[in-house]
């Protein structure tokens, strides 16, 4: 069946992007060497707010349902997971805005990659097919391999991006292994369909339980749960703060998106131990380890993955539909809200070469800079979890959901690790506040691009908090959409 | 003019205009001066918009169809089923005024001590007095453990960064113990939730106590411990009173005011109004251990203030004796007991808040808090002396003063529950008149030792202003208790009657249980 007009318009996010990155490259050569790329960057902004504009004409009644012969689906779910990718796409270029230029790596091509990135992960949101969502996974995790070594005078910058791409090659082929596998054993790569034909059996082959197993390796490495977060600190502390910005959130979520796909869509019950096992090992592993850290991009880090974690405790209640899994959308859209607007105030203070990012360079923040040791307090207060940031209800929904589908045991580690976790965070809140400057010299003037980065964070974290209505009515219409398949 | 056209709104305005007050300052330019008068003049307003509580209590009361007053429910968030259900009665009344009156008088306090950074300050200052407003006011679990964490982080800061030099110790400590404890708490409230379905105060109530939600086994107990750690550690109870000392010695003038005279009440609110109304069972169950811990709080807490070199540390131990009253008298689930206590909560916050202006005050001039640096003072500071000696008097619970209404009732309540119950707390009326006049004999009389304090000057307009008010609360609560009792006394018979009839049929039930054997 040949595409329709309507199948076009049902990628049609993803075809906005892909042309604003591509005129991107091509003025890139163009433009005179000394030039700023500012214009670009403002131009590529341009491109992701089409695309969210896309996005918005795309959730129409009409644009649901499988578009491409059953190769990707427009739903809530996915519509979702677009805005979510799309405005942490904007909030990066505006924060990289004046920090290219200012740690000298200011090229075109940097806000191209972001773009086309977007593009994986947007489809990665919406595919239902295996081999569409590799395609897309290695779209959107290439880009992220080149962003992380962006900073390219710097030797960590290149160590990270070279950890990531061959730790990142090794779990894209772990995934792909495993898509062979599941078309071996169910003789099909549609998602839908491997869900009916492994719910129809009552003996399911040994093979499709390896199959799960080699695509959950490959998906736990993009959204860096343990035991699969090794390269997590190393390459967040080597890429550039807006990067990390960006891909500790936007690819993460799309990971998450095609794990709820793949969790709820085949079979549930055999991967509940796995997810159950990869929730605990990430919330432990990761508060303790950010505990120990004295680098602030280094324990957020591993405070993402303990984030990774508690998003696992959703998956892992997924039992009840409605509220597993608007419980981990609701989640994703509050991290990625304020881990984003945490690396966006990092970015604002790295300093040339990145140079001030240790816990210590914080002290007496308060001092030289209310408004922005303010803005990171109220961030890393929603990451704690205080009563009205999106981090609270976050991690409220992810909570209540475990507990009534009695997972007490999960639940009680799950508050003890956030009750652990807060101690990391209050640390850099009482260094900024309770501690004297290092330096003297007033920090730097908030430019426009980073102070719109921030704002918007802070609007989407407060506005999850105080009013999270909205946002759960659209999650908890997602999963209805899942059933009547 | 008819001000009663402001009930519905009154508390919502009460409570948030110190917020908005906050946002404002944060506009403000960094003027110190300017910033100093818009925070008194913030604070006055909801002083004075507090006050309409009291004044149109009676008929409001009348008219309202529950026990609570000023009532005001809006959904809030539709999943989970949170609302803005707020309203007062003849208990949290008196604690919301309380707030609003202290908190004008922090910011005198805090005018020339406080001169670094001082829009912060002011900005925390006011976000903790509509932190607290909403802790003594919220209807819904929810919301009350939204207010009762929003206190803390300003309380934290207040103390870490403009306290005195062992700040970040006492501000961290500070924190964890009340957040840890405030985690079971929010693991009770989420549990009940998932069970009926509301946060709602009154509905979880009648559902307990009508059987509608099954507490099988010892859930009860572990959800009633839930709540109980949380406010424990926040009147403090002995053995989790630790952190209060380094906090009040540690915090500033204005911080510890606020901390002995508001944050501490929001343990014993707590008490009375969640671990008392929704578990009065358990509640019953367990009184001989908590007033056990309470009357082990009043001695323990008196014999340490006495032995104290430091005299906001002394203070700070007394606050841990008069809290054990307090706890002894609500626990005592008589009707004296309780009207006691409550009373008890609002005098120990004037005289106590008064203490620790009193001490800021000769803080400012000498910086130091040791007892031994004093002595003598009553010759260059006449008006200072006779002021510390009337709140001294009211703390140790003089005849015609506050304090001595409080321990009475707490003290006969006691006895009706048990008699030697009374007659050991009763020993720490004896002890607080030993620390406190002691303290005022080193402090005041004899000879000048430090030639320093021959040349400190007297209280200026400022600090008069601040603390005669103060004092004639004092007098006028010990002069004219029935003004402030009357309301407490109608709310606390509203509690017993409900306790009454859980009480009667639990006896029943063991009775039941008997015969069945």
């Amino acid at each position: 069946m040949p595409p329709t007009a309507a199948d076009y318009i049902r990628i049609l996010p993803e075809i906005v992007l892909s042309v604003w990155g591509m005129i991107v490259m091509f003025v890139e050569p163009l433009l005179p060497a000394g030039r700023s790329r500012k214009g670009l960057g403002l131009f590529a902004a341009a491109g992701v707010l089409g695309a969210i504009a896309a996005t918005a004409y795309q959730a129409q009644p009409r644009f649901a349902g499988f578009g491409f012969n059953h190769m990707l689906r427009i739903d809530h779910f996915s519509i979702f997971f677009h805005l979510i990718v799309l405005l942490v796409a904007l909030a990066t270029i505006l924060m990289s805005l004046d920090y290219l230029p200012f740690q000298k790596i200011d090229h075109g091509e940097y806000y191209a990659l972001i773009l086309l990135g977007s593009v994986g992960m947007c489809l990665m949101s919406s595919a239902v097919e295996l081999v569409l969502i590799f395609i897309a996974l290695e779209i959107s995790s290439i880009s992220s391999y080149i962003l992380a070594g962006f900073r390219r005078q710097a030797a960590e910058s290149a160590e990270s991006s070279m950890k990531y791409f061959l730790l990142g090659s090794f779990a894209t082929a772990f995934f792909l292994y495993g898509v062979a596998l599941l078309y071996g054993a169910t003789g099909s790569t549609n998602v839908f369909d491997i869900a009916a034909n492994l719910s129809n059996k009552m003996h399911i082959e040994p093979l499709a339980y390896v199959a799960v197993a080699l695509i959950f390796t490959g998906l736990g490495f993009k959204v860096a749960c343990a035991p699969f977060h090794v390269w997590t600190p190393d390459v967040y502390e080597g890429a550039p703060s807006p990067v990390v910005a960006f891909m500790s959130t936007a690819p993460k979520a799309a990971a998450f998106a095609v794990l709820i796909r793949l969790v709820i869509d085949t079979a549930s019950p055999h991967w509940f131990w796995v997810i159950w096992i990869a929730a605990v090992l990430s919330m432990c592993v990761g508060n303790l380890g950010a505990i120990l850290q004295s680098n602030v991009k280094r324990m957020l880090a591993y405070s993402s993955i303990a984030h990774a974690g508690y998003l696992m405790v959703a998956f892992a209640s997924a039992s009840n539909r409605e509220l597993g899994i608007s419980a981990a959308m609701f989640y994703s859209a509050a991290y990625a809200a304020m881990n984003v607007g945490a690396f966006a105030v990092i970015t604002q203070m790295s300093g040339s070469g990145e140079r001030y990012s240790q816990i210590d360079d914080y002290s007496g923040l308060g001092r030289r800079s209310p408004v922005l040791a303010a803005a990171l307090t109220f961030f890393l207060l929603s990451l704690i979890g205080i009563p009205i940031t999106g981090g609270f209800f976050a991690k409220f929904y992810v909570f209540s959901a475990a507990l009534r589908t009695h997972l007490i045991w999960l639940t009680i580690i799950g508050v003890v690790n956030s009750g652990m976790g807060s101690y990391y965070y209050l640390r850099l809140i009482v260094r900024m506040y309770m501690f004297e400057p290092r330096t003297e010299e007033p920090a730097p003037q908030v430019r426009f691009g980073v102070g719109m980065a921030i704002a918007i964070s802070l609007i989407a974290t407060l506005w999850l908090g105080l009013l999270p209505n909205a946002v759960l009515h659209y999650t908890q219409a997602a999963p209805t959409i899942f059933a009547s398949h | 003019m008819n001000l009663s056209i402001f009930n519905p709104w009154i508390l919502t305005l009460t409570t948030f205009l110190p917020a908005l007050g906050a946002a404002l300052i944060a506009l403000l330019p960094r003027r110190d001066r300017d910033v100093r008068w818009f925070a008194l003049a913030i604070s006055v307003i909801t002083l004075l918009l507090a006050l309409h509580l009291p004044a149109h209590y009676r008929e409001v009361a009348a008219a309202a169809s529950g026990s609570f007053a000023y009532e005001l429910n809006l959904q809030w968030i539709t999943s989970p089923n949170i609302h803005f259900h707020i309203g007062v009665d003849g208990i949290s009344l008196w604690l919301v005024v309380l707030t609003a009156f202290l908190v004008p008088l922090c910011v005198l306090a805090s005018w020339r001590s406080i001169h670094d950074r001082v829009k912060e300050f002011f900005i925390l200052l006011l976000i903790l007095e509509t932190a607290m407003i909403g802790v003594f006011i919220a209807l819904d679990l929810f919301l009350f453990y939204f207010f009762w964490e929003a206190t803390l982080i300003p309380m934290a800061l207040i103390i870490g960064i403009f306290g005195h030099q062992r700040r970040v110790y006492a501000s961290v400590k500070f924190f964890l113990y009340t957040m840890i404890a405030s985690v079971f708490m929010l693991a009770a409230i989420i549990w009940l939730y998932a069970r009926s379905g509301t946060f709602d105060f009154l509905e979880l109530q009648h559902l307990i106590s009508s059987g509608a939600i099954a507490l099988p086994g010892r859930t009860a107990l572990w959800l009633f411990l839930g709540f109980f750690v949380a406010f424990a550690v926040k009147v403090p109870l002995f053995p989790l009173h630790t952190w209060l000392p380094d906090a009040h010695v540690e915090a500033p003038t204005a911080g510890s005011v606020l901390l002995a005279g508001v944050l501490l009440k929001m343990g014993t609110y707590g008490l009375l109004r969640f671990s008392i109304g929704l578990f009065p069972a358990e509640a019953h169950r367990n009184a001989p251990w908590i007033i056990t811990l309470a009357i082990i709080g009043i001695v323990y807490g008196a014999l340490v203030a006495l032995v104290q070199p430091n005299m906001k540390k002394l203070v700070a131990y007394s606050s841990v004796s008069h809290l054990g009253f307090v706890v002894l008298g609500i626990f005592s689930f008589t009707r004296a007991g309780m009207d006691g206590a409550v009373f008890q909560m609002i005098s120990h916050g004037i005289s106590t808040g008064a203490l620790f202006l009193l001490l800021g005050v000769v803080y400012d001039r000498r910086h130091t808090y040791e007892i031994k640096e004093y002595g003598g003072l009553a010759t260059p500071m006449p008006v200072y002396a006779t002021i510390f000696l009337l709140i001294t008097l009211a703390s140790i619970g003089l005849p015609l003063m506050n304090g001595f209404v409080g321990e009475f009732l707490i003290l006969s309540g006691a006895f009706q529950a048990k008699a030697i119950y009374g007659i050991i707390a009763a020993s720490g009326v004896i002890w607080s008149a030993f620390y406190m006049l002691w303290l005022y004999q080193r402090t005041f009389y004899g000879i000048i030792g430090n030639p320093v304090n021959a040349a400190l000057p007297d209280v200026g307009r400022r600090e008069r202003s601040m603390l005669w008010p103060l004092a004639a609360v004092a007098l006028a609560m010990g002069v004219l208790p029935s003004l402030w009792m009357k309301p407490i006394d109608a709310s606390v018979a509203g509690i017993l009657d409900t306790q009454q009839s859980v009480s009667s049929a639990s006896t029943l039930q063991v009775k039941v249980n008997t015969v069945l054997k």
